[in-house]
Parts: structure tokens; sequence; C-alpha cells
């Protein structure tokens, strides 16, 4: 039996990388049809608030959830519609939007900050929550937390297994092919977009509503952009990019955890601990899986870039021009 | 078909007009009274004689940064590592005021090489993990930025630390001798506005001119044919990281000697942020640098009014320039598409 510390903590990592799972997972159906959305830590926020202040104005999670998620779609389609109809640079309109949804959430969250809100509630799952060790860590969480257990397996089904999930990466990788195919390979962008979107808005409401309560200034500041990392950590593909969001959030804990341990290691340490191994992650599964590809034996190689290796859909940011 | 005078700056201001448009109807979401909102951030902005000054410090760390920016655009790098180069830059200069003795004539160019040298080390750093680490730059420089403001965090409340004891409020006030002559009582120094304008013009010059430039837009536009070409890419995107990192850390050196006088946790401001959108709006031209880091330099010193007049959030100033930015973009497409259309029905 482990001890009961080690799995609250466990449980708390598992908690606190749902956000993440739902912000990585949606923007990796985005990607994955050819379109980046930089926007996600702007996007995430203005979603927390109106997330927030959904669900305390109408006192319904699930019309927080629901609100957040149209937020999280609109901007995306923003994105969508100016690389698609008016061709502008997405990593440009991407990164103006983080900017603008960022002072969107302070400005129109002012009224809402730390006031006592809803929050989604604790619900074990019966019998999966007895298992020894698993169970405990992973059933005995909020509805949230199991729905990004379910995204996770669901966006793998579906991009690998389906038959939509094949015309999806067809559009991401081979725009023109697929054309010639027939498909609506903008229509489907803007479906993925708006998707992977809803997804992200889902991510912020659930910082505001299960993982970090309530709303403040810049509440999840940072976040979009670990999540976007992570996309590119994760290869592109759903396990391996819930993988990254777990390894986060146990790096995160394993900080606070340590930092009591450590007096002499001052606390900036620790806050700026996470972004500088996002820089290292990346790191790994670039230069790194460029260095195992040069130097390590052919044998090998397989084994190890499936963990690190992983490319951009190829059409990833490229305009698609359909007649 | 020469279009008039009138249209044309019709043209140029229908960004403008949108922005207002957009902040209106978020002011009337909020319940505000929108043109009281406005009228505060004018009055705030331009309010007294003194106000000119503020406008002017918030211009110099745009200025210096978009111009540094100009340089990494051309070689089609997203340098949003630039915050942090500032903050490189201020800490560098902060360790020379801070630590070295001696007469003005000395210490303050001191600090500006410092800064200088700061700033461009950073620079080497997002270029190395661009380059060889294959780290994408946005990542590379978040990353370092975020490094940047917990080092400084370090420093203030460890070795940098007052002999009376931390405070968010910084380290303890430098001493005279690093100190920029201010232009009369206002808040503004006639070497901050000289090294944005110069660096504006060095840029202009640098990229027009000039073979180096040449090479940099050669990788900016496809830098796998810049390579067939025989141009060392690698070495010229961190060359470009590096220019920018100059500029940046004399813009945060500046932050230290000539506005706050000490070094403090929030040194960068965001600036390095805003003069991102600053340069995204001028089309990467120089020339437009100038009136654009006027415009965002006026929201910034007048927004703060909303807080204190109407209870409103100062980020209405980072609304009106984001969204101004998205507009400008938009509006851009939407005439692109129109001409197309037209073009094709010809």
């Amino acid at each position: 039996m482990l001890d009961p510390l080690v799995i609250a903590t466990l449980q708390s990592v598992v908690a606190s990388a749902s956000p993440l799972i739902f912000a990585g997972i949606g923007e990796t159906l985005t990607e994955r049809v050819g379109i980046v959305n930089l926007s996600l830590d702007g996007t995430i926020l203005l979603s927390a608030m109106a997330g927030f202040a959904a669900a305390y104005l109408g006192n319904s999670l699930l019309l927080g959830f629901f609100v957040a998620a149209v937020v999280g779609a609109l901007v995306a389609l923003v994105v969508a519609l100016s690389s698609i109809v008016l061709k502008q640079d997405q990593v440009a309109i991407g990164f103006v939007l983080t900017l603008l949804c960022a002072d969107l959430s302070s400005f129109i969250g002012l009224p809402y900050v730390r006031i006592p809100g809803p929050s989604v509630p604790y619900m074990p799952l019966g019998v999966l929550a007895s298992i020894p060790v698993l169970g405990e860590v992973f059933f005995r969480q909020n509805l949230v937390v199991y729905a990004s257990y379910v995204t996770v397996f669901l966006a793998w089904g579906w991009l690998s297994l389906t038959r939509p999930g094949l015309r999806l990466r067809s559009v991401g990788e081979r725009p023109e092919a697929a054309f010639a195919r027939g498909i609506a390979v903008n229509r489907l962008r803007y479906t993925y977009a708006a998707i992977g979107g809803a997804l992200v808005g889902i991510a912020g409401a659930s910082y505001s509503l299960s993982v970090k309560l309530g709303w403040s200034h810049r509440h999840t500041s940072g976040m979009g952009w670990i999540a976007l990392a992570i996309v590119i950590f994760g290869g592109w593909s759903p396990f391996r990019v819930a993988l990254g969001a777990y390894l986060f959030g146990a790096l995160k804990s394993l900080g606070s955890i340590l930092q009591p341990s450590y007096p002499n290691v001052p606390t900036q340490v620790f806050q700026a601990a996470p972004f500088a191994l996002m820089v290292v992650a990346l790191l790994v599964v670039g230069g790194g899986a460029a260095w195992v590809e040069r130097y390590v034996p052919a044998k090998l190689q397989r084994g190890i870039l499936a963990l690190i290796g992983g490319s951009p859909p190829a059409a990833l940011g490229k305009r698609f021009e359909q007649l | 078909m020469k279009r008039s005078g009138v249209t044309q700056l019709a043209l140029m201001l229908s960004p403008v007009v949108v922005t207002l448009l957009f902040a209106t109807l978020i002011l009337l979401a909020a319940g505000a009274n929108p043109l009281e909102a406005f009228g505060n951030i004018l009055a705030g902005a331009f309010g007294s004689a003194k106000k000119w000054g503020d406008i002017a410090v918030v211009m110099v760390p745009l200025a210096l940064c978009a111009a540094g920016m100009l340089v990494t655009f051309a070689a089609g790098l997203w340098n949003i590592g630039v915050e942090g180069q500032i903050v490189a830059g201020a800490l560098a200069a902060t360790w020379v005021a801070l630590g070295v003795q001696g007469p003005p004539w000395l210490i303050l160019p001191l600090t500006l090489l410092a800064g200088a040298a700061g700033g461009a080390v950073l620079g080497v750093v997002i270029g190395a993990l661009r380059t060889w680490g294959r780290v994408n730059e946005i990542f590379a420089g978040l990353g370092m930025n975020f490094v940047m403001v917990a080092l400084t965090n370090y420093l203030i409340f460890g070795p940098w630390r007052p002999p009376d004891g931390a405070t968010m409020s910084g380290t303890e006030p430098f001493p005279l001798a690093a100190r920029m002559p201010m232009i009369g009582s206002s808040r503004a120094s006639l070497v901050s506005i000289g090294l944005a304008v110069a660096a504006l013009f060095i840029v202009y010059f640098l990229l027009r001119d000039t073979h180096w430039g040449l090479r940099l837009k050669a990788i900016g536009l496809n830098s796998a044919a810049a390579a067939r070409m025989g141009i060392n890419t690698h070495r010229e995107m961190i060359v470009a990281f590096v220019v920018c990192g100059l500029m940046a850390g004399i813009a945060g050196s500046l932050q230290t000697t000539a506005v706050y006088f000490r070094l403090i946790p929030q040194v960068s401001g965001g600036y390095g942020y805003l003069s991102q959108l600053v340069v995204l709006l001028s089309g990467l031209r120089a020339v437009a640098v100038p009136l654009i880091v006027f415009f965002f330099g006026a929201v910034q010193v007048g927004s703060p009014r909303l807080e204190l007049r109407m209870q409103l959030d100062s980020s209405l100033g980072g609304i009106l320039q984001a969204s101004m930015v998205l507009f400008f973009f938009l509006i851009k497409g939407w005439r692109q598409r129109l001409a197309d259309r037209k073009e094709r029905n010809a």
C-alpha cells in the first residue's frame, strides 16, 4: 500500500493536468487539420472568465462550460477565417488574439474577481474508486477529470480508427490530394478549428470551475503556452499529449513538495521551473531527436523516436487555395 | 488607378474607426459610458504638459524593441524573447550601477554597454536553441522570459536586496552617477530619446542598404532557398537575435537608469509583447514605427485614469492596442480579397 500522502499527491497531479489535456487535445485536432491556433494563452483566460461568470450568473455549471466552449470556438474561428478567407498569417493573428483575449478577460472579468462561485462537485466512481492505487488516483475525482480521460481516448480513436479521422489527417498532411479526392478541405478546417477551440474553452472553464477555482487577474497565465508546447512534445499524438500533461503536472507538484525541504533554493526557481522545463522538453524532441537520427544505430532509433520523435503535419499553418 | 489623398487617409484610418466601434461595444457591455471612457483616456494622456514626457517614457522602449524586432522579423523569426532581453539588459545595467563607482560620464555609458551585452547574450541563447536545438523560437523566447523574471525576483530578494530589507519595490535606488539626466522637470531623458531614434535609423539603413540586410530578407522569404544560395542561415539567424538583443538590452538598461533609477520586479513592463504589436501594425516598416509608438504610448499613459475615475480596469488600453492590430490585418485581407475578385472579373 502506498502512503495516503502519495495517493493524494497523484490525485492532484491527475486533476490539475485535466485542463492541459483538454487544451492539448483540442490544439492537436486543430493542428492535425493544418491550422495553428496560437491564441491558447489568451483563449484559456477569456473562457475561464466567461465560464466562471456564466456559471455564477446562471447558477449552472453546465451553462458555464457551454459558454466557455463557445468562446473558445469563436476565437479559433477568427484564426481560421483570417487565414482561409482573408489570407493572413495564422501565427500573427494568433499572437494578437493572445494579447487581446487576455486584456478582454481582465477588463470584462473585473466584477468577478475573487468572488466565491460554483465548483464541479467531487464524485468517486463507485467500484472503480475502490481499486487500490490506480482507482484511488484516477477515479476519486470529479466529472471534468473523467471527461479528460474520455477526451484522450475519443481523440485517439477518431484520429486513428475512423474514416472522418483519416480525412482530417489527410487535410493536414496533403490538402491538394485530399481535395482531389473530393474532401472539402476548408470546411473541415473550420470544423476542427471550432471543435479544437471549444476544447480549449472547456480547458479554461475547468480551471475556473474545477482546478483553480474562481477568477482573478491573469488567472491561468502561462498555461496556454504550456499546452502549446505539450502538443509539440506529444508529437501531435493524443496519448503522448496526455502523457506530457501528466508529466508537467507531476513536475509541478514535485516542485511544491520539494520546496519546503530546500529552503536555500529561492522560490523563484520553482516558479520559473515549469517554463524552463518546457524549453528542455522541446529541446529533447527537437535537437534530441535530430541527434538520435544522426548518431544512434538504426536498430535502436525506432523505439526512441516513437517516444520523442514526431513531425508536425506537413501542411501545418499553410493556406490551401480552394477554387 | 491612383487613389486620391482623402481615400488613402480614410483607408489608413479604417482600423482606428473599427477599433473604436469595438471598444464602444465592450464598454457598453460593461455598463460604462464609452464617451466618458475615451475622454478619460485622452485627458489622462494629454491633460498636462508633463504628460508628454510620460508618453516619451513609454515610446522609448517600444521604439527600441520595435527596431530590434524589425531585424528578427526580416529574417522571418518571431522573437517573443524580446521581453526577456529587456530584463537581461536591465540586470546587466543594475550590476554596473550598483557595483561600479565613478563619475557619470563613465558609469552611464558602461550601463548602456552592459545592457546591450546582456540583451545580446540572451539573443545568443535563443538563437542557439532555435538553430542547433531545433526549438521553435516562440517557445525558446517565452521560456527565457519566464526565467529572466524569476532571476530578477531572485536578485531583488537575494544578493541585491537593500540593506533595510527586500520589498517588491526593488533594489535600493541607484547612485546619482548612474542616473540619466532628464529634460527639465519631465520624466523623459534626451539620451533615451536619442538612442531610440538612432536605433530606428540604423535598422532602416541596415535592412535597406546592406548586403547583410538582403541576406536576412532572403532567409525570411525562404530559408531553404537562402541556404542553397550559400547563406549561412544559422549564423545569420543568431546574429539577428543578437542585434535585436542589443537594442532590447539598451531599452532595459534605460528602464533602470532613466525611468525607475533602480531595478524593479516588473522592469520590462510588458513592452516586449507590446512592441511585437507595434511591428506587426507597422507592416515591418521602420518609418511607420514612430507614429504607432506615439499612439501606443498615449493609450498606455491615458488608460490608468479609467481605474481612478470610472472603476474600470486599465486593460481597456491593451484592448485598444491589440484589437487595432487585429482589425488592421482583417481589413488588409478584406481589401486584398476585393481587389483579387475585381481582377478575376475583369
